[in-house]
């Protein structure tokens, strides 16, 4: 149960698996059935809509930090120098050689788009995966605050982003796969893998059903590769929000069960004086300490005491495991963003290979 | 979890943005780097040169001093040489000069001596004979007696 003091419902009457669907529901802008375009109000709403809808805060949140990245790099591309690189200039940098350094190991071929691509996509997912270590209802309230329902912030939680990107991954693929083997070559590479007929020795009668078969397992293969991309990247994130929002509902429910046990003592309202006696007593602890009356390990054990009658050793423990979290779940970021990376160079070398 | 339009509208942004970092970010940021890494190998091997160039001057400069050193001991050889000789020169110089002065003064001397005696030696025989004359007391032929005397003076 979410008490009203907390932060995580703007709704006093709010249910856990309530908070959990708010949190996972994007701000939806398309063509409600009756025919108009307009925002959607509940989860149903944005489903009934169908594919004519857009998911406002995914694009709001992506197309920024995508501004942000190219700013970004672009201030130092503009002023780059030859000679001593400012600390700003050398932290860019050393991003640019590293995408560099992994496109020169992986990509086996001469192309202007692939090192570009590589960085692009290295740094925008990481600043989308950032997102995630903002506390979850920050930008939701703020969000609420001005009139905006539905707010999730971070675009790769948004199976439409990640896929959106693989897709157009999946498009040069293909480009290339077109341009480089030409037509003939890319289908024959369809059709002649991996059982080559012709190689078998088998009699051309048995060929159709050998390249029926080829052709099965390469477009499953093919097809793997762009849902496989963005499905890996859009999983990593959801269950890591998932994880996020689970944190603050137990950081909610936890000053609830406290506050409901003042209730008990204090009725329905609790009076004025016990906040500010509880507000007097860590003030004094702490000036005790300042004035080195207190020996500091007894300050904290008298703190921690303290706010736990308080009430508020339930906020520090929902902030203690978001803090965790968030330490395992940079790895995870950067981990994500530097997969997504690799693995699309790997697919534009192949697509550049023959075979 | 609905797949809808916003997924068409990602892979454009997306291929928006590719495109730009392919013309405003990456051409520059790697050139940039590509101008620093030739320059840094520049610098280098202007400096691995200059290394070579000290060491080589250095080597020169020892090679000066070297023969700076020799030429001044020699010099200072030569000068002591000089010197020796000098000091030699003189000192026989002065060793003629002291004989000579020496050679000269024994010579006066000599004269002196031999002046002073001849002068004694007429006074002596003037007393001799002024004596005899006393003791004989009378007038003696002194042509007779003057070999008496000379006789006597030589004896004195």
């Amino acid at each position: 149960m979410a008490s009203d003091q907390t932060n995580a419902g703007h709704e006093a009457e709010q249910t856990a698996s309530e908070y959990i669907q708010h949190h996972l529901q994007n701000l939806t802008w398309g063509k409600h059935p009756d025919g108009h375009w307009g925002f959607a109000h509940s989860a149903q709403e944005a489903a009934d809509m169908g594919f004519w809808a857009i998911h406002v805060d995914t694009m709001f949140w992506s197309l920024l930090l995508g501004m942000v990245f190219f700013f970004l790099f672009r201030s130092v591309a503009k002023k780059a120098t030859t000679g001593v690189p400012s600390r700003f200039q050398s932290a860019i940098e050393s991003i640019v050689e590293f995408v560099d350094a992994s496109v020169r190991d992986s990509f086996h071929g001469t192309s202007k788009l692939v090192a570009p691509l590589a960085l692009t996509l290295f740094v925008w997912i990481f600043f989308m995966n950032l997102m995630d270590l903002i506390p979850v209802d920050w930008l939701p309230w703020i969000a609420a605050q001005s009139g905006i329902s539905h707010q999730k912030v971070v675009p790769t939680t948004d199976v439409n982003a990640t896929l959106g990107m693989s897709v157009a991954v999946f498009a040069l693929i293909i480009f290339y796969s077109l341009r480089m083997k030409g037509p003939g070559g890319f289908i024959s590479e369809l059709i002649m893998n991996p059982l080559n007929p012709k190689d078998l020795g088998m009699p051309v009668i048995f060929w159709p059903f050998v390249m029926a078969f080829n052709l099965i397992l390469e477009l499953v293969s093919l097809l793997a590769k762009p849902v496989s991309l963005g499905l890996r990247l859009f999983g990593n994130l959801y269950a890591g929000e998932l994880i996020f929002i689970l944190i603050a509902l137990v950081f909610a429910a936890g000053s609830g069960y406290i506050g409901a046990g003042l209730q008990a003592l204090f009725g329905e309202h609790i009076p004025a004086f016990y906040w500010v006696g509880a507000a007097l007593a860590v003030a004094i602890t702490l000036w005790l300490n300042l004035k080195g009356k207190l020996p500091t390990k007894r300050t904290v054990l008298l703190l921690a005491i303290e706010l736990l009658l308080i009430g508020g050793l339930a906020f520090a423990g929902g902030q203690l495991m978001h803090f965790g979290w968030a330490v395992f779940h940079v790895l995870v970021i950067i981990l994500q963003a530097f997969i997504f990376m690799m693995l699309t160079i790997v697919y534009l070398s192949m697509a550049h290979e023959h075979h | 979890m609905n797949i809808n339009l916003t997924l068409i509208l990602q892979s454009i942004a997306m291929m928006i943005f590719v495109w730009f970092c392919m013309k405003f970010i990456w051409p520059p940021l790697l050139k940039s780097l590509e101008e620093r890494r030739a320059k840094i190998a520049e610098g280098l091997a202007a400096s691995d040169e200059a290394e070579k160039a000290l060491a080589a001057a250095k080597a020169e400069a020892e090679s000066f001093l070297k023969d700076a050193r020799n030429q001044a001991s020699q010099i200072v050889d030569q000068a002591n040489q000089r010197g020796t000789q000098v000091f030699d020169d003189a000192k026989q110089e002065a060793v003629a000069e002291k004989q000579r002065q020496v050679s000269a003064a024994e010579a006066e001397i000599q004269q002196s001596a031999n002046h002073a005696r001849e002068e004694l030696r007429q006074k002596v025989a003037a007393l001799v004979v002024a004596g005899a004359e006393k003791v004989i007391e009378k007038e003696i032929d002194s042509q007779t007696h003057d070999a008496l005397l000379e006789k006597l003076i030589a004896e004195i």
